[in-house]
């Protein structure tokens, strides 16, 4: 029989990026006893990767900002599908969440005032975004861990988990095993919060590294939570396509926001071609005028390049595919023609865009400020997740909370960027206020010791089969393959039920995956265990895509390309029915408030 | 144009170990981790190697090729003979855990031994501050740290002397000086930096300087200017004097 090395924690967090530091910060400084998980080791979650700022209404740049108009830029950007409890609360609360990060010690850019610098994003209408260069996130989880680790909160790191524990309905904690030697672990808990991030390596194109596999998803969807808004992935507009083994890897928005400018191969600024009736008003009508913009005159409006994702990633997309790409198959973005407009643009560049100059040089062997980069869309968001209540972040599961990328509602259909870091604090901290008030109020947890025997035993499957068993990496390339090319950018009913077909082979096939060697740091075996959650999410995403038809946000079918004001009632809800299979069904959204409804408008 | 190229990878654990030989295809852009990938997924499921983000932007891959501390990820083939083949092993100063991942768990626990930032009360009525973007930068340097630990790696007070419970290493003087330097803090860690981290263990020999993919200036921006401030506290003949009088 496995043995088990038990931890036994008030609350306990999944997951180490900021969404789960500032969780786990918040529930101690509440008085919990605090254990943190992270796949990877400490510090290496994906908000490192994240670039171009955290969005708040400070109003240091721009004094019309204020959290109505983020609020409504928000929901504009969801296309009203969001939840509007938490686009309203991560409005009003961002900038404190921002000025917490200070006094921790992080460092902003500054105004020449001495304050927090802020700059243009896609769909914010006023700069917005603090920033550090274009390595926000490596600052902001840098200063959440150096916060984090004299708190008091215990770290395990490079841990899998394998399964959540439930005591009745009630969360109870979670079993896995530690990547170094693979021994099982129980970390017993009155509350948890999942913090484990996005969905990205179901697809072959992503910026997203190998652990976002969708843990935190499956996990609660196999005890019971709903998951939201699962057909709405977002592609980031401008990934590296070359060379490509960098394929996905991200090039920030941060270098339209700076004056880059996306041609064909014709050199001709598509983006002008096509622009959306919801942002007609609020665009430029010239290059002229798209300049000014990025240069902070206040009388210009944004030029195309600085539209939402969704929509710039489809544009990219038909430019490739009606034979005006690159040479690599993706489009043109480039930043150095501002030498035309100013002195030593080269110095600018590289000072505003430090890690992309760098990344460039090193990876590709091009310098963007001579040259133009090749850019293409990448996997990199799931604005779905975990169905959660606006305030509190709990899930339908009691004790079961979640917080940033895992959870669904702030960001709708479509996420702007830079409101991800701040959902991070903003709803990491709500997360670990109420997880450990939680915690407080409800007793100890009892385990089901038989449950998690039979967890440890599935868990060791893989070494039983061997190398007779498949190939996990084969198995997890071909569910890229399938879902990259059937559930994509461009969706289509027929295709998506090909795909549906596929992931169930897939889903038999995982079940058979072997791999040789021992328990101690074997990548086989946690690429293995790790293809049981891909599967969820991914049908879960294609169920999802199959029952929405319509085009809004992030999701654009083939055959029903117009958005159906019907469909903007409602959210698609996936839940695991008592038999074991996946429900999809569509529930209405909650009406939203008349002062709400105001700002809306009032801010049109 | 796909040409196959020769790996020798270090396979082992704390018992000890061997270089193995993998031959693999290599096609144009590639850098060494997509080369260790492939020998992964096609040769050995089981081989051991820590990666994330794939773009010099996490410090997972740290590893020694051809004798070289370096990110896998930034490693392009292009800039290797690869008519020899190429070595690469797990970084030495830090216990091998399996194959090319070393535990590296230590750093983690010297880093709490820094005392940790404190700022000064807020400047304006608001609870912010104002700070100029000059004093910003000079510390953004260090800021850019991504924790791969191969100054660490390279250091030779920790890989051939393993002064790890004396002597705190680069990456974690880099910290204390980006506190140090911060122009919020008002801590004070030079008591800590003479006595406690051991600071004059460093003899400046600039390896460490010289392998940080991110290109600090980790010694003549970083531990020189600590240096300088525990000589000014501790060795300055006229302040000795004035502290006596």
């Amino acid at each position: 029989m496995p043995e088990f090395q038990r931890f036994s924690y008030d609350v306990l967090v999944i997951g180490a990026g900021g969404a789960g530091l500032r969780a786990a910060i918040e529930a101690g400084a509440a008085g919990a006893k605090v254990g943190v998980i992270c796949k990877s080791l400490l510090g290496k979650a994906h908000t490192v990767m994240a670039e171009g700022g955290i969005a708040a209404a400070l109003a240091n740049v721009d004094d019309r900002d204020n959290w109505r108009v983020h609020f409504a830029d928000t929901m504009r950007g969801g296309q009203y599908l969001n939840n509007w409890r938490m686009a309203e609360l991560h409005a009003k609360e961002a900038p404190e969440c921002v000025c917490e990060l200070e006094a921790w010690g992080a460092l902003f850019d500054r105004t020449t005032d001495g304050k927090i610098l802020q700059r243009n994003f896609g769909g914010h209408r006023y700069p917005r975004l603090a920033h550090v260069g274009d390595r926000t996130g490596l600052e902001m989880i840098r200063t959440l861990q150096d916060h984090g680790i004299h708190t008091g909160m215990e770290v395990h790191m490079e841990c899998t988990v394998l399964r959540l524990l439930l005591d009745g309905n009630r969360i109870a904690g979670a079993c896995g095993y530690d990547r170094e030697k693979g021994r099982f672990q129980l970390w017993e808990a009155k509350a948890v919060v999942l913090a484990t991030g996005g969905v990205g390596r179901s697809f072959k194109v992503t910026s997203n590294s190998w652990e976002y596999t969708g843990d935190g998803l499956a996990l609660a969807y196999r005890v019971g939570a709903e998951l939201q808004d699962m057909e709405f992935v977002q592609f980031h507009p401008t990934g590296m396509v070359w060379p490509i083994s960098v394929r996905g890897i991200l090039v920030t928005e941060g270098v339209r926001g700076e004056g880059g400018v996306l041609r064909n191969s014709e050199g001709r600024r598509f983006m002008f071609d096509d622009i959306p009736d919801l942002y007609k008003e609020q665009t430029a009508d010239s290059e002229e005028e798209g300049w000014r913009y990025t240069q902070g005159d206040k009388n210009a409006r944004r030029p195309p390049e600085l539209l939402t994702r969704d929509h710039v990633a489809r544009c990219i997309n038909r430019e490739v595919k009606t034979g005006r790409g690159s040479p690599h198959g993706g489009v043109f973005l480039d930043i150095s023609w501002i030498k035309e407009r100013m002195p030593k643009s080269g110095e600018y560049i590289k000072r505003k865009l430090p890690s992309m100059y760098h990344q460039f040089k090193q990876l590709a062997d091009l310098d963007i400020t001579k040259e133009p980069m090749e850019v293409g869309p990448t996997t990199h968001y799931m604005m779905g997740g975990i169905r959660v209540d606006g305030d509190s972040q709990m899930s339908t599961v009691p004790g079961l909370f979640a917080a940033g990328e895992v959870a669904a509602g702030l960001h709708g259909a479509n996420r702007l960027g830079g409101n991800s870091l701040s959902d991070l604090v903003v709803f990491g901290r709500r997360a670990g206020r109420f997880a450990a008030a939680f915690a407080n109020a409800n007793g100890p947890v009892t385990i089901n010791e038989t449950e998690l025997q039979a967890t440890a035993t599935a868990a060791l499957g893989p070494f039983d089969r061997g190398l007779s068993g498949e190939n996990p990496y084969q198995i997890q390339y071909d569910l890229q393959e399938t879902m990259q090319d059937l559930v994509g950018i461009v969706r289509v009913e027929s295709e998506m039920q090909q795909a549906l077909d596929a992931i169930g082979q897939l889903r038999a096939r995982a079940e058979r995956a072997g791999t040789a060697g021992n328990r101690e740091y074997n990548n086989g075996w946690h690429t293995a265990i790790d293809l049981g959650n891909m599967i969820v999410v991914s049908e879960a995403i294609t169920r999802a895509a199959v029952l929405r038809k319509e085009s809004r946000g992030a999701q654009f079918r083939e055959d029903f390309p117009a958005k159906d004001s019907e469909w903007g009632k409602y959210n698609i809800v996936i839940s695991r029915s008592a038999d074991g299979e996946m429900q999809v069904e569509k529930r209405a959204l909650t009406p939203m408030p008349d002062e709400l409804k105001k700002v809306i408008e009032e801010t049109k | 144009m796909a040409t196959p190229a020769t790996f020798r990878i270090w396979r082992g654990d704390p018992a000890g170990g061997a270089f193995q030989d993998y031959t693999t295809p290599v096609e144009e852009g590639m850098v060494v981790l997509d080369a260790v990938h492939r020998i992964q997924a096609q040769h050995s499921p089981d081989l051991a190697v820590r990666w994330n983000c794939k773009a010099g932007k996490c410090g997972s891959c740290s590893a020694e090729i051809n004798g070289m501390p370096r990110l896998m990820c930034m490693t392009r083939l292009s800039a290797i003979d690869l008519n020899m083949p190429v070595i690469v092993e797990p970084m030495h100063a830090f216990p091998v855990i399996r194959d090319l991942v070393t535990d590296v768990s230590w750093n983690y626990r010297a880093k709490k031994t820094i005392k940790q930032f404190k700022a000064r009360p807020p400047d304006a009525a608001d609870g912010t501050w104002r700070i100029q973007q000059a004093d910003v930068e000079r510390v953004q340097e260090f800021r850019k740290c991504i924790e791969c630990f191969l100054c660490q790696d390279v250091c030779h007070v920790l890989r051939e002397h393993h002064k790890h419970d004396e002597f705190i290493g680069p990456r974690l003087l880099v910290y204390a000086a980006a506190l140090e330097m911060h122009p919020l803090d008002t801590e004070d860690r030079v008591s800590d930096l003479r006595y406690l981290h051991n600071i004059g263990y460093c003899n400046i020999t600039t390896c460490c300087r010289q392998v940080c993919p991110e290109s600090i200036t980790i010694t003549e921006n970083a531990i020189i200017p600590l240096k300088e401030r525990v000589a000014d506290r501790y060795f300055d003949p006229l302040k000795r004097l004035f502290r006596i009088l």
